[in-house]
């Protein structure tokens, strides 16, 4: 297929492999920041392909990882509610809240509902003028300009029936939030291209300069993280820090300028928790003041609720690139994607279910040897 | 069989388990077996159910028989390439083609909601009439029910076929042996994205249709060749992966397969790559894997390509004599991983 069979082209992989092995002189650790980035790695054995000096650390960029537990709590408690259609991307249905998920209130007869776009969503507002309709809005910078579209689309058309739910959260606070720790061992980055393909990359300008640490914005095909291996190492290796653009096929510096208006319109910067992590300040995106009545937290009266988050889950460590997913006590025992400790063990982009899924069985050595002969 | 259940005859209810059926109990993946595995088989199982093959094999009067059953319940009723209503019968046709059958009689059994259109109704029917005849199967007994209006989607179809087994051996995944090569009757994952295009409404390029077929015929062909056929497995729910998955675990066998030689059809890999889909896992109606001796895999793609059902037949993948039942997959940039099977759904992902 165009624009995808290129970027998975076995000898590329080859070549870019072959290079790395050539310049790097000693052992270096990257952050992928994106959850999909890290299911590409798995999945195709990127990391398989690089110099043993090279060490990929798995970043926080899932959005339904880092989605707080008390606002999964809030999501459950207005999904069940008569008379709310809840509307949720796909991959937000499996994760687990204290005693359960989307899928199980949805199973009880809960209105809960898979759409592709919250458009969708203002859609079956709009045609169903007698449901409170409600959109679970999550995701990085990636998804907000169309939550706020939707957003937009419903205030225009004064509907009073819709609403969403906001976890939006940003990229950069959480980069800076995991360069400040002393535990941090992240030599460098590999930034999220979608992210980036909205907001560009300027903001990471001063990251740079502040922490000295090379940042690569990175697409998600196995040639573009190779790519965006070989620029980071090629920085760490030469002593540079730098922001450099390995997805230019999708990122401008600037970004989407249009799409970051209407962000800006729409929402303001908040503080906001992560799974796991804790609260980051300024690290999340609310609706702004003049949209206050969109906000589903506001209109069912869930807005104070909180929820203490379990403690055998690790994913917090995991998604700060301290620990890999087979090293939890819990991971494939206690923890399954059938019954999950935490999100990252459901989401499609969380590095847990990544590693459940493509390497909770090892293949075995030798048959690795057969394979790559072939 | 490792079965977890509750103690006594009485209650079989798995433990630790969910209090309530989800969708995924359906959906061909982990969470199906388990049912089948705690629930189904201890209650039902017996020697000629052979547990996860797609009929059962019964000896009769001296006749060898094929027996399955399936209920069939997409939403939406009308999909590209087909309906609730040929589904139905090559739902059932394959299967049993899959036990070395040629499928013989029908049962229809019809849950109807109150309010379905008498035009739904008779379109399906028509369907259902033109799939029999094209698969020479006789619908000989039936059954109808008709529900509230609100307590069913349109309509349910439950089919069960009976077949004269033609193959003179086993066809079952005990037959499977080291050596064996993989075969795949054609391209995969048409079927599960076509319907699911209709269901969300989504529009891609081109108009993905369902590749439902009847595939007995190709497969009769190899019997009548004498071609040995180790094990037949048509890749529905859950897809290739789970077909692979299941028959590396229950022989203790290892399976390996090139991403590479799997052929998917552009579109439906630009709309699974969209939704976040693996092809690996979407449900065909039209497909199915053959575990074929070496020495004869050339002539049986050679009989499959002549079939149109099986026109772009190809190797896959071979049967290691490495034991572990597991399924490995060398990926398109050389590197190689388990294949695992889902534990639920696929889900379409956020971005």
């Amino acid at each position: 297929m165009r624009f995808i069979d290129e970027y998975r082209d076995p000898e590329a992989a080859a070549g870019f492999a072959r290079a790395l092995r050539r310049i790097t002189t000693r052992p270096w650790t990257l952050m992928e920041v994106c959850g999909g980035q890290t299911h590409a790695i798995v999945k195709y054995g990127v990391d398989e392909l690089l110099p043993p000096e090279v060490e990929l650390v798995h970043g926080p960029g899932c959005p339904v990882c880092v989605t707080p537990l008390e606002l999964i709590e809030k999501a459950l408690e207005i999904a069940a509610m008569p008379g709310v259609t809840f509307c949720s991307f796909g991959d937000m249905l499996r994760v687990p809240g204290r005693t359960t998920d989307l899928l199980t209130v949805k199973a009880r007869g809960g209105d809960v509902r898979i759409v592709y776009s919250p458009l969708d969503a203002v859609k079956l507002a709009r045609e169903n003028p007698d449901r409170e309709v409600v959109f679970f809005a999550v995701g990085f910078e990636t998804t907000a300009p169309a939550n706020a579209m939707a957003v937009f689309q419903a205030s225009q058309l004064g509907l009073k029936n819709f609403s969403i739910l906001v976890s939006h959260v940003l990229v950069p606070p959480a980069m800076e939030a995991i360069l400040s720790s002393p535990e941090s061992r992240v030599q460098g980055f590999l930034a999220a291209g979608h992210v980036c393909s909205v907001m560009g990359y300027r903001e990471y300008e001063p990251l740079v300069a502040r922490y000295q640490v090379p940042i690569v914005v990175t697409g998600f095909e196995p040639l573009d993280i190779l790519q965006g291996v070989y620029m980071c190492v090629k920085q760490l290796e030469e002593g540079r820090a730098e922001v450099e653009n390995q997805y230019a096929r999708a990122v401008r510096r600037d970004g989407n300028v249009p799409a970051q208006l209407l962000m800006r319109e729409i929402f303001q910067i908040v503080p906001r928790k992560w799974r796991g992590v804790g609260e980051i300040p300024k690290s999340g995106l609310g609706l702004a003041e003049p949209y206050a009545s969109f906000d589903a937290e506001l209109r069912f009266g869930v807005a104070n609720h909180t929820a203490d988050e379990p403690t055998e889950c690790c994913s917090g460590r995991i998604m700060q690139g301290l620990m890999k997913p087979h090293e939890c006590p819990a991971f494939g025992t206690r923890c399954t994607p059938e019954h999950p400790l935490g999100a990252t063990m459901v989401s499609s982009e969380g590095a847990c279910a990544a590693y459940y899924r493509y390497r909770r069985l090892t293949v075995p050595q030798e048959e690795k040897a057969v394979q790559h002969g072939n | 069989m490792a079965i977890e259940r509750a103690p006594g005859a009485t209650c079989a209810v798995p433990i630790g388990d969910h209090a309530h059926v989800l969708l995924a109990h359906g959906g061909g993946g982990r969470l199906t077996n388990q049912l089948i595995d705690r629930l189904f088989l201890p209650a039902f199982g017996n020697p000629s159910s052979h547990a996860h093959h797609d009929g059962a094999h019964l000896n009769l009067g001296g006749a060898r028989l094929a027996f399955s059953t399936d209920s069939y319940v997409v939403r939406p009723m009308f999909f590209p390439g087909g309906d609730i209503g040929t589904l139905a019968i090559n739902g059932t046709v394959n299967d049993l083609a899959m036990c070395g059958a040629r499928p013989q009689f029908l049962s229809a059994g019809f849950v109807i909601e109150e309010g379905l259109s008498m035009d739904s109704l008779h379109r399906i029917v028509a369907s259902m009439q033109a799939a029999a005849r094209a698969a020479s199967v006789a619908i000989v007994t039936g059954d109808t029910k008709v529900v509230d209006r609100g307590k069913g989607d349109g309509i349910y179809v439950n089919t069960a076929g009976v077949g004269l087994i033609e193959y003179p051996g086993l066809i079952a995944p005990a037959s499977v042996r080291p050596g064996d090569v993989v075969l795949l009757s054609g391209d995969i994952g048409r079927h599960g994205m076509a319907v699911m295009a209709a269901r969300e409404g989504l529009q891609f390029e081109s108009n993905i249709e369902s590749d439902c077929a009847p595939v007995a015929e190709p497969v009769l062909a190899l019997i009548d060749a004498g071609v040995t056929i180790h094990c037949l497995r048509d890749l529905t729910r859950g897809g290739l992966a789970s077909a692979t998955v299941e028959i590396a675990e229950s022989t203790g066998l290892h399976i390996r397969m090139n991403e590479d030689a799997i052929p998917i059809r552009e579109d439906v890999r630009g709309a699974c790559e969209i939704l976040g889909f693996d092809p690996l896992y979407v449900a065909n109606e039209g497909r199915f894997i053959a575990f074929i001796p070496e020495a004869e895999a050339g002539q049986a793609l050679d009989i499959l390509r002549r079939h149109q059902v099986s026109h772009d037949a190809v190797a896959i993948g071979t049967v290691s004599d490495r034991q572990g039942g597991l399924v490995t997959l060398k990926s398109r940039i050389g590197a190689t991983r388990v294949v695992d099977m889902l534990s639920g759904e696929q889900l379409p992902r956020i971005c």
